[in-house]
C-alpha cells in the first residue's frame, strides 16, 4: 500500500486554498521499511495525567453544551489491536470556537471551563475513551460563507514511524459534508471512514450520548533487523 | 481475518498548537548531556514565505543505534522530537547524533533522522530525511541517497553544521523543494 494508492487525500487541492502554496510539487521517492521506519516512539502513562480523557474536567466547572463520549479502538491494517498508544485530540468549543489566539472571532464565545485539548493512551486491547463536548461547526474564509463541519481533531502514533496519522473524525449525518473541501479531499470510498457512528449502548442515560469511531493504521510489517534491537 | 480499510489523513488545521505542543516536545535528550547537539531550521513554503502553524516530529536511534523501547527511564533518550515552527518558521530540537544502521542487503544507512512535517494546508503530513554534511563517506555509501536522482535532490536532505549544531531548511514546494517520501 502507497500513500499514493491509499485512502489518503492528495496534497494538491485547489479547493483547499492553503494547499497552493504548502503542496510538494515533484513526485514522493519510495522510502524502504528500515529500522527507523519499523520503530516509532512509545509513550506510557507519564505523558497523559489522570483527568486528560474528559475534556469536561480540566477547568473547574461544567462547560457549556452537549456532554458527550468519544470511544473506539485503535488497529492496524491486519485488524490487529495497537495497545499503549498515545492519542492526542483537540477541538472547537460548544459555540464553534477555538481557545487558541489565532481564532480571534467575537462572534463566538470562548468557553472559560473548556480548553478543548485532551489525551489519553489506549488500553491492553487498543481501546480508548473520551469525555467532552460536541464542538459546534467552525466558520473559516476559505471561501464565501465557508463552516467546517463538527470535527475533533486526532493524532495517534501506533508502533512503527510507519503508522504516524494526524486526522479529523466527523459527527453522524452533518448537512455541512456536502460543502466542506477538507473532508471532500478524501477519496469518496474512504470518507465514511472519518465520521463516528451514535451507539447507544455507549450512551449514559441522563448524563451523555455516545459516539464511536474506530482508527485504522497502516499495517506493521515484519523486518529481518529487529534482532539487532537491543 | 478480514482486513480494515485505513483511516485516511485530515490536515492539522491552524489551531494544531492546541493539542499537539509539548513543552519538552524538543528535547530528545536532556540538552546538559555530554554530546548534545541542536538540530533545527526553517520551514518554508512554494512562494518563499515561512510556515509559522506547522509542527516539525523526528525519529531516530540513538549514538549506539538503539532505538528507545518501552520501560526507558522516563529521563533517558527518547529518540522522538516535536517542534511547534514558530512565527518566523523556525523549529529546532536538541539531540544526540544517531549511529548509522544496518540496512537490506547488508548495505549501511547513514546516520539519519525520520521527520514528519505536518501543517495547516498539508491534507497528509510530508516525510523526509535529514542526514549530516559531516559524515559524507557514511553518505555515500547511503542507499536511500543513492536511489535519488541527482545531488541537487539529495542536498535538500542534508543537514550543514553551523552554530554548534546543524542548520536544514524544508521546502515544501518550489526551486528548492525538499525530497518528501512515501511508504
Amino acid at each position: 500500500m502507497t500513500d499514493s494508492a491509499g485512502p489518503h487525500p492528495p496534497y494538491a487541492w485547489p479547493d483547499y486554498g492553503s494547499t497552493r502554496w504548502r503542496a510538494p510539487q515533484r513526485p514522493l521517492v519510495p522510502l524502504p521499511e528500515n529500522l527507523t521506519e519499523v520503530t516509532g516512539p512509545v509513550f506510557g502513562a507519564d505523558r497523559v495525567g489522570e483527568w486528560d480523557h474528559d475534556l469536561t474536567l480540566q477547568y473547574g466547572g461544567e462547560p457549556l453544551g452537549q456532554r458527550i463520549i468519544v470511544h473506539g479502538r485503535v488497529v492496524d491494517g491486519d485488524g490487529r489491536a495497537i495497545p499503549d498508544t498515545l492519542v492526542e485530540v483537540w477541538q472547537a468549543n460548544a459555540a464553534g470556537r477555538y481557545h487558541h489566539p489565532g481564532d480571534e472571532r467575537e462572534s463566538a464565545p470562548l468557553d472559560p471551563h473548556f480548553s478543548g485539548a485532551g489525551r489519553t493512551v489506549t488500553d491492553a486491547d487498543g481501546r480508548y475513551r473520551f469525555v467532552t463536548i460536541k464542538p459546534g461547526a467552525y466558520p473559516w474564509k476559505n471561501h464565501q460563507n465557508a463552516w467546517r463541519p463538527a470535527h475533533i481533531h486526532f493524532s495517534v502514533f501506533g508502533r512503527a514511524f510507519t503508522q504516524r496519522l494526524v486526522t479529523q473524525m466527523y459527527f453522524p449525518d452533518d448537512p455541512l459534508f456536502a460543502y466542506d473541501p477538507i473532508l471532500a479531499s478524501v477519496p469518496e470510498v474512504a470518507r465514511p471512514r472519518l465520521v463516528a457512528s451514535f451507539d447507544l449502548d455507549a450512551t449514559k442515560p441522563e448524563w451523555a450520548l455516545a459516539f464511536r469511531w474506530d482508527i485504522v493504521l497502516l499495517g506493521q510489517r515484519a523486518t529481518p533487523f529487529e534482532s539487532t534491537v537491543a | 481475518m478480514s482486513t480494515p480499510p485505513l483511516t485516511p489523513a485530515q490536515t492539522v488545521g491552524p489551531f494544531l498548537s492546541l493539542g499537539l505542543a509539548w513543552p519538552d516536545g524538543p528535547c530528545v535528550v536532556d540538552p546538559a548531556t555530554p554530546g548534545a547537539i541542536r538540530v533545527g531550521g526553517r520551514l518554508v513554503d512554494g512562494h518563499g514565505d515561512t510556515v509559522g502553524d506547522g509542527l516539525v516530529e523526528t525519529w531516530q536511534a540513538g549514538p549506539d543505534g538503539r532505538f528507545p523501547q518501552p520501560g526507558d527511564a522516563a529521563s533517558a533518550f527518547r529518540g522522538f522530537g516535536r517542534c511547534l515552527t514558530d512565527a518566523k518558521g523556525a523549529w529546532e530540537i536538541v539531540t544526540l547524533k544517531p549511529a548509522p544502521l544496518p540496512a537490506a542487503d547488508g548495505e549501511t544507512e547513514a546516520p539519519h533522522l525520520d521527520v514528519s512535517v505536518f501543517a495547516r494546508g498539508l491534507l497528509h503530513r510530508v516525510v523526509t530525511r535529514i542526514y549530516f554534511a559531516d559524515e559524507a563517506a557514511a553518505n555515500a555509501a547511503d542507499p536511500v541517497l543513492s536511489s535519488l536522482s541527482d545531488d541537487a535532490a539529495r542536498e535538500t536532505l542534508i543537514a550543514r553544521p553551523a552554530d554548534g549544531g546543524y542548520r536544514i531548511d524544508i521546502h515544501l514546494q518550489g526551486r528548492h523543494e525538499t525530497v518528501f517520501f512515501r511508504f
